[in-house]
């Protein structure tokens, strides 16, 4: 069974590419999913240090990939996709984790794009593989390359059939040139064995075997641990500490202050406190005497927050798209309007692995162990605060237990960076308290959105105005800051399905101190609830039933284009309309349900994916319970099905946890939440039963780490309202809502 | 002054603060990283181990509380991953990210070997002290049964 090893860069250069025949084919893993590959193929010499596949005489293919596996499933879906070009099982196909390369533009692993922006790429490398094998075969045989075919690592030829195993063609073929990956045969997809196969995780025993290694886990010999008092308050500063008890606490070695500067750092700094073990690091925190400086953010709250937020509502924002008339729609006679008001509060990733980051600095280079979405900013970061070039510091991309986005920051490597390069070349873990990350994360902004609808005589959507205000993410990270027309707050929210003459949308930014990022699905979490529940609230103005006349107002099949968005391709109203009505068969919309219990539906297109759900939900003992969800998901071609639905299974609990439970809340410039019996998470007794029903979709692959979560939390509020007419518009859902 | 207990089923000897916790004691002592840190407060169970057969979180076990027990980790659960409660997990491909799983694992094997055919409830009450941020909970709750089935196979073809 293919094991889950994570082989550094030094290893793999002794073992792989160094010694003896290897087949290596270098190719470009297009950071832009949509991106124009041949154009993106040209520009760019394939390079072998991005990601390489790796064929050697004893029959191993080894892919090196520059994507991080923090639970979504690359380092199995990713494999799959070459291995069916490739010709061989999957199971044949070992997985090591690139290092990074400075000279190499490398994104990360984000935004759901692994697998769509990998899928041509890996495609090509694994035919361009094929055919240089069938090629080296041909020539053995003296025969027409075109008379042999590649079959389960072998390449085939004749009646009786004669083969060679790939091995033994590895070193004739690695000198043949490699074929233009512009123009490569591809399968035809009619001949698929492996993608859109059910396929078992690849890592799945490393990980219930306890061997699996998380960044956590990372141990260079004689590794420090080190424990950071940071303020409380956002941008406070250190004034001066006392680490005279912190030093009598057994295994502490070391008290160092240190600063943090720019835009992805999540403090201005803190006094970290070094020590043999995690828990004498932890105890000598807790004895340290930190005085800060609170700065003026002392003064923020989620209450201040509030007001802000109404006070914006009431002056309206800048327009960002204006079609029509929405005001005078709104203000005719004869139409029925309806207004309501939806409010988020910042949420929190809390990946199950808190934060941590080890480095060690020397002289002459640096070496860093990592859970990380990011790997090329950690090593920039290191290599500013070791002052060594980037090529002399050496990231090890871990394991990630969760990332969710959270990992996409380097806050905490430049905490680790900043140690380090002050430990006179011992190794350095930054291990993270869960207090700390409830309380120095990068929060998933607090929103506020004012929402109006007109429906005209027949029931069709005459106008529909969207304000939103929101602590913007664009705020905390474009060069312009405030300059920010607050699209990105929107996301495809700014797109909506639903034909209306009139069509507004506007956006204010809400000033905050606390750090905002991505947050899983990002401005679509926010987006899709005020969206889906707004729409179910207009189909309840005029009686019908959500799911018609959703249907009826998406209109005719058509393709439109995203708003502002030229570079994205367009949603297609009838793949839409496909999840919507799946989703509502296998659910058995309109079937009775017992008494007390209401079925709600959504629907949301994001990170070019379509999603619906059908929640069934009541209230009992005061509290939201959910039966039952029923999802349908078209992401185009799924890789790995089970695959899929384990990210949608996954999605529907994560979007449920903010929905039912999870707020950070702020109060003196500080959260008020630290672990998690103050922000609570679903557990096994709230998981409803949950069935996905992916469509078996021969369009390129999408995105499918965050799509499924847009439509949870408004599926499940209609349901409520279905069941007993309250309308939930502030998450998380409060008992006395419901009362 | 040294603390001595049974670890995977080989006696062990620490010479740590007695007030250490077992899951640091197990990390960073003993370099034996299967156990997973999650808290610190008993609120999530990534600790999860077993102490004479009982599932508890290691995260708040001072060392000095473990002295002449039993201890088992996910380490000692199986030599080779081959507890039917592991085989489970691979089979219904629970794991994500996986970092809760070691105690996940250890909660339901704790739980199968006192109820060896648990219902939803059973897994409800012995699972619930056990987060997931995957949200796996669904695989969780059928590899346990699956496991309960596969076990009570063997138990039947044993007898």
């Amino acid at each position: 069974m293919a094991t889950a090893s994570v082989v550094n860069r030094r290893e793999f250069l002794k073992t792989g590419a160094a010694g003896g025949a290897a087949l290596v084919i270098g190719f470009h893993l297009s950071p832009d999913a949509f991106a124009d590959q041949a154009e993106d193929q040209e520009k760019k010499t394939p390079n072998p240090f991005d990601a390489w596949v790796r064929i050697t005489p004893n029959n191993r293919v080894t892919l090196v990939l520059g994507k991080s596996e923090m639970g979504q499933g690359v380092y199995t879906s990713l494999p799959m996709i070459l291995a069916e070009e490739l010709c061989v099982d999957w199971k044949q196909v070992h997985v090591e984790q690139a290092a990074t390369n400075p000279k190499v533009y490398d994104l990360g692993t984000g935004g759901s794009g692994s697998v769509a922006g990998s899928w041509l790429p890996l495609r090509r490398a694994g035919a361009a593989a094929r055919e240089m094998l069938i090629a080296a075969a041909a020539k053995k045989w003296e025969v027409g390359a075109d008379t042999c075919k590649a079959k389960d690592g072998y390449v085939v030829h004749g009646h009786p059939e004669r083969s060679f195993r790939y091995g033994e063609l590895v070193e004739s073929a690695a000198k043949l040139p490699i074929p233009n990956l512009n123009s490569v045969p591809l399968k035809n997809s009619n001949d698929f064995t492996v993608v859109g196969h059910d396929t078992h995780r690849f890592e799945s025993r490393a990980k219930v075997t306890g061997t699996a290694k998380f960044g956590i886990d990372s141990r260079p010999p004689g590794l420090l641990v080190a424990v950071v008092a940071r303020c409380p308050v956002f941008g406070g500063t250190l004034v001066s500490f006392d680490a005279t008890k912190a030093k009598t606490v057994p295994g502490v070695r070391d008290v160092i202050p240190f600063e943090t500067k720019g835009r992805g750092a999540s403090t201005t700094g803190g006094v970290a406190v070094l020590a043999d073990n995690s828990w004498a690091a932890m105890q000598g925190r807790n004895a340290l005497e930190v005085k800060w400086d609170e700065g003026p953010a002392v003064k923020e709250s989620s209450e201040e927050l509030h007001k802000q937020f109404l006070a914006n509502a009431a002056k309206g924002g800048k327009v960002l798209r204006n079609e029509g008339d929405a005001d005078s729609a709104l203000a005719s006679a004869g139409a029925k309007k309806v207004e309501a008001t939806y409010e988020f509060p910042f949420a929190a990733h809390a990946c199950m692995e808190p934060m941590n980051c080890t480095v060690q600095i020397r002289p002459d280079g640096a070496e860093a162990w990592i859970p990380t979405q990011a790997p090329q900013w950690a090593q920039a970061v290191i290599a500013e605060a070791a002052k060594l070039p980037p090529e002399k510091v050496i990231v090890n991309t871990t394991l990630m237990g969760g990332g969710f986005g959270r990992r996409y920051q380097a806050d905490f490597v430049m905490e680790a960076a900043q140690v380090a390069a002050k430990s006179a070349g011992k190794p350095v873990m930054v291990l993270w308290t869960r207090e700390d990350d409830m309380q120095h994360g990068f929060y998933r902004p607090a929103s506020y959105h004012k929402m109006q609808g007109a429906l005209d005589a027949n029931g069709n959507l005459a106008a529909w105005k969207h304000f939103q205000t929101s602590t913007s993410i664009a705020a905390k990270w474009s060069e312009k800051g405030m300059d920010d027309p607050g699209l990105g707050e929107f996301g495809s929210g700014a797109t909506i399905p639903y034909v209306t003459p009139n069509l507004r949308l506007e956006y204010t930014h809400a000033e905050a101190s606390v750090p905002r990022a991505w947050w899983r699905s990002v401005e679509h979490s926010s987006s899709g609830f005020v969206i889906e529940s707004f729409i179910d609230e207009l189909a309840a103005a005029v009686g019908q039933d959500p799911l018609a006349f959703r249907l009826k107002i998406i209109g005719n099949d058509r393709k439109i284009p995203m708003f502002q968005g030229e570079k994205e391709p367009p949603l297609d109203t009838a793949r839409l309309k496909g999840v919507l009505t799946l989703a509502a068969e296998k659910a058995g919309w309109g079937k009775p349900l017992p008494k007390g219990q209401g079925r709600g539906i959504a629907t949301f297109y994001s990170f070019n994916s379509y999603t619906a759900a059908v929640a069934e939900a009541s209230i009992q003992n005061g509290a939201v319970k959910i039966h039952r969800l029923v999802y349908a998901v078209d992401c185009g071609r799924p890789i790995n099905p089970d695959g899929v639905r384990a990210q949608i299974e996954s999605a529907a609990i994560y979007g449920l946890s903010a929905a039912l439970h999870d707020a950070i809340t702020i109060k003196d410039g500080r959260v008020e939440q630290s672990n998690f019996n103050d922000y609570s998470m679903p557990r096994i007794n709230e998981t409803p039963l949950t069935e996905v029903h992916v469509v078996m979709s021969k369009e390129d692959p999408t995105g499918i780490g965050e799509p499924g979560l847009p439509v949870v939390t408004p599926a499940v509020c209609n349901a409520i309202f279905a069941a007993t007419g309250k309308r939930l518009r502030r998450l998380p859902i409060r008992n006395e809502d419901l009362a | 002054m040294a603390i001595s207990f049974s670890l995977n089923g080989k006696s062990q000897s620490v010479d740590v603060s007695p007030d250490m916790p077992l899951l640091w004691v197990l990390r960073d002592t003993l370099n034996m990283t299967g156990t997973k840190f999650g808290c610190g407060m008993a609120l999530c169970g990534a600790c999860t181990v077993h102490i004479n057969g009982e599932a508890t979180r290691s995260c708040i076990t001072p060392i000095s509380s473990v002295a002449g027990k039993k201890v088992t980790t996910i380490e000692g659960l199986s030599a080779d991953g081959s507890h039917p409660v592991q085989k489970a997990w691979m089979e219904e491909d629970v794991p994500q990210c996986g970092y809760c799983q070691s105690g996940q694992i250890m909660s339901a094997a704790a739980l199968l070997s006192k109820k060896p055919n648990p219902s939803d409830a059973d897994i409800n009450d012995a699972m619930s002290g056990n987060i997931c941020r995957c949200g796996t909970y669904q695989r969780i709750r059928k590899a346990i049964h699956r496991a309960a089935s596969s076990m009570a196979g063997k138990a039947h073809s044993a007898a």
